[in-house]
């Protein structure tokens, strides 16, 4: 118990207490000829400690390959299912009513397809593309031995981890974006654009189905919230990236399966991807929020259950990586 | 706060057990001077790295304490630490990012490092281990020796009081770890206290004032490097046709484990020394006619194979 409490001592105050840190030893310190020490510049540093930490987190999921080609498939899903559109309905007409949601509508308005790449890579990929992101963000630290040297700069587990979830956040509404302004282009390259025919049988201007988009991106953000959390708290528990991302991605499939198991109807509620398909009630006039509401507040909940786990962890570890 | 300064590094009864495995370091009692460069020497296994590993705050000690810059440490990390460089087993970097940009990162997770200086002091660092050409160059493509200057680097990106090494000079060529050493006086002159491990003997005894020596996660011994070698006795050479007589001659006046092949007489001189040049006369006096008559200073490594009696292997 005395390891726990005396790393969460360090952790919570790397933040609150960042101004006795930065003014008290700093002052002390013999020999020091930089700023460090005067107190206009120590208040600066305080200002910016965080900035400059979550900079730099950005920058490292962002210059990476992978994460280039997590966004590039991510890209490519609209362009290929607007194509598919547009082909098939060239030729055969058949297929009109199956299909992912929205997809008969694409042809007659091409915002439909931000519509339907949404739905379409809400239940896998973008998911999918989050879990990698997060599970690796802790462990592929530990993995290249960077976690050790964050640690001693001092980073602060506490501030460290809460930076990292902040950035994958980022990352899920990035990755959100990405989906939906490939669709956008591909729609309006593909197909014509103009008023929309909601799902409630009203038609609203452009203007107001593009606002529409919009929002059904920001929800389609906050879905993946919870599977986000997830994948921090598992990446705190290996020094394995590839494991972690693995292991993240497997749960993601295991609670979409457990989601089309009619027998589990009991626990379904509970899982974090029930709600995701309510955004398509921001389709509708006048727009229906229940669903929305609910599914805000179960990834809240999952979002501080498993950052929870996170701290639980990370801050107790033995880093020997 | 007055009076003399806490110990650079002070630990209580130090001990660390692996999950369902042997101590990795057991009762370490150690105290580094400030103002020393303080070398802390053992086979591979003996509990360096994982010393340096509880010192700042990465692994909990499973008993016992240690106080870094005279604060309780892990639970005054984030004072401590700022005042603290450090290099643990070898150097991480981030490949996909140049030299310059991993230290920019590194420094921006210290809270209290200022960011107004930031690039001017990144900046020196590079300078400072040789990297300046080489810092906009992906760290991937890195050679090992050059990912250890910039580790190093890192650990010299502010002003420190302690730097902890642990085996700097791993990689390095013959001329990087005169750099290093230079590098470590340099720091040294400065007032840092260094605390610097490994296993290259005569490397701590170019470098370091004080030691200690490790051995199967115990503290064998720690002191100034000059009394610890003192410590271990020196031998006596001498080459005579009389082997006979001089064997007899150097027991009668204490020294032990007195060998001899061909024309060639070695023993260990007893302690405390006695006079060589005493000793010389009484071979003459005895008749041994001696050709050449000389003693061989005990190095740090005869002091170590002293102390643990055994060779300097790895512990099973
Ligand atoms: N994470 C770990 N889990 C279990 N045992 C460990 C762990 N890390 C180290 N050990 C054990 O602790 C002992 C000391 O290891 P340590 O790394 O401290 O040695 P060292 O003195 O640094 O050796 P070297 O000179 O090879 O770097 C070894 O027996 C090692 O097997
Ligand atoms: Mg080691």
């Amino acid at each position: 118990m005395s390891r726990a409490e005396a790393d969460v001592a360090t952790g919570t105050d790397a933040g609150a207490g960042a101004p006795a840190a930065g003014a008290g030893p700093a002052a002390e310190t013999p020999g020091t000829p930089e700023g460090s020490g005067t107190p206009t510049a120590s208040r600066t540093a305080r200002a910016l400690w965080s900035l400059g930490l979550f900079r730099g987190e950005l920058r490292i999921v962002f210059r990476r390959w992978r994460t280039a080609a997590l966004l590039g498939v991510l890209a490519a899903i609209p362009v290929l299912v607007g194509i598919a559109v547009k082909f098939q309905t060239r030729g055969d007409r058949q297929g009109a009513g199956d299909g992912p949601a929205f997809i008969a509508d694409v042809t007659n308005n091409g915002l439909f397809l931000v519509f339907t790449s949404l739905a379409v890579t809400l239940p896998f990929f973008l998911p999918m593309a989050v879990g990698v992101v997060a599970g690796d963000s802790v462990a592929g630290e530990a993995n290249a031995g960077t976690l050790r040297y964050l640690l001693v700069a001092p980073a602060g587990r506490t501030r460290l981890l809460l930076t990292k979830y902040a950035t994958v956040l980022v990352f899920c509404g990035v990755a959100t974006l990405v989906v939906a302004l490939a669709a956008l282009a591909t729609g309006a390259a593909l197909f014509p654009f103009g008023d929309v025919t909601l799902i409630s049988g009203q038609t609203v201007s452009l203007g107001d189905g593009l606002l529409r988009a919009l929002a059904i991106a920001g929800v389609v953000a906050v879905s993946l919230v919870g599977i986000a959390a997830l994948g921090l708290f598992v990446s705190t528990l290996t020094d394995s990236a590839i494991a972690a991302m693995a292991t993240t991605v497997g749960v993601l499939l295991t609670v979409q399966i457990l989601g089309a198991v009619p027998q589990l109807h009991a626990v379904q509620p509970y899982l974090f991807p029930h709600y995701w398909m309510s955004f398509a009630d921001l389709l509708r006039a006048p727009a229906i929020g229940s669903a929305i509401a609910r599914n805000a507040g179960l990834q809240a909940l999952y979002a501080a259950v498993f950052v929870s786990a996170a701290w639980a962890r990370l801050t107790t570890r033995d880093v020997t990586a | 706060m007055d009076g003399p300064p806490a110990p650079a590094i002070d630990t209580r009864g130090l001990t660390k057990r692996f999950r369902g495995g042997q101590f990795a370091v057991r009762g370490l009692d150690l105290t580094v001077p400030r103002g020393s460069v303080f070398g802390f020497l053992g086979p591979n296994g003996s509990g360096k790295t994982t010393t340096i590993r509880m010192l700042l705050g990465l692994i909990e000690p499973t008993s016992g304490g240690a106080r870094v810059l005279g604060e309780p440490m892990p639970r005054a990390a984030r004072q401590v630490l700022p005042r603290v460089g450090a290099l643990i087993e070898g150097p991480a970097l981030y490949g996909f990012l140049t030299g310059r940009e991993n230290l920019l990162r590194y420094d921006a997770a210290d809270p209290t490092a200022d960011p107004a200086t930031r690039t001017a002091r990144v900046g020196a660092a590079l300078e400072r281990v040789g990297l300046g050409a080489a810092s906009a160059k992906k760290a991937r493509v890195y050679s090992l020796g050059m990912k250890q200057r910039l580790g190093l680097a890192r650990a010299l990106l502010r002003p420190r009081e302690l730097l902890v090494l642990d085996e700097p000079t791993n990689g390095l060529d013959p001329q990087g770890m005169r750099e290093i050493r230079t590098l470590v006086r340099e720091v040294a002159a400065e007032g840092t206290t260094v605390f610097l491990s490994s296993h290259l003997l005569d490397e701590i005894e170019q470098v370091c004032t004080h030691a200690a020596v490790m051995s199967r996660g115990e503290l064998v011994v720690q002191g100034e490097v000059a009394e610890l070698s003192a410590g271990a006795r020196g031998r006596l050479a001498v080459t005579t046709p009389d082997v006979a007589d001089a064997v007899r001659v150097l027991k009668e006046h204490g020294l032990t484990d007195v060998g001899a092949d061909a024309d060639r007489v070695t023993g260990e001189l007893p302690q405390p020394a006695a006079d060589v040049a005493e000793l010389n006369a009484a071979l003459v006096a005895a008749g041994v006619r001696v050709r050449a008559f000389g003693t061989e200073r005990a190095s740090l490594e005869d002091a170590f194979v002293a102390l643990t009696g055994e060779g300097f292997d790895v512990a099973g």
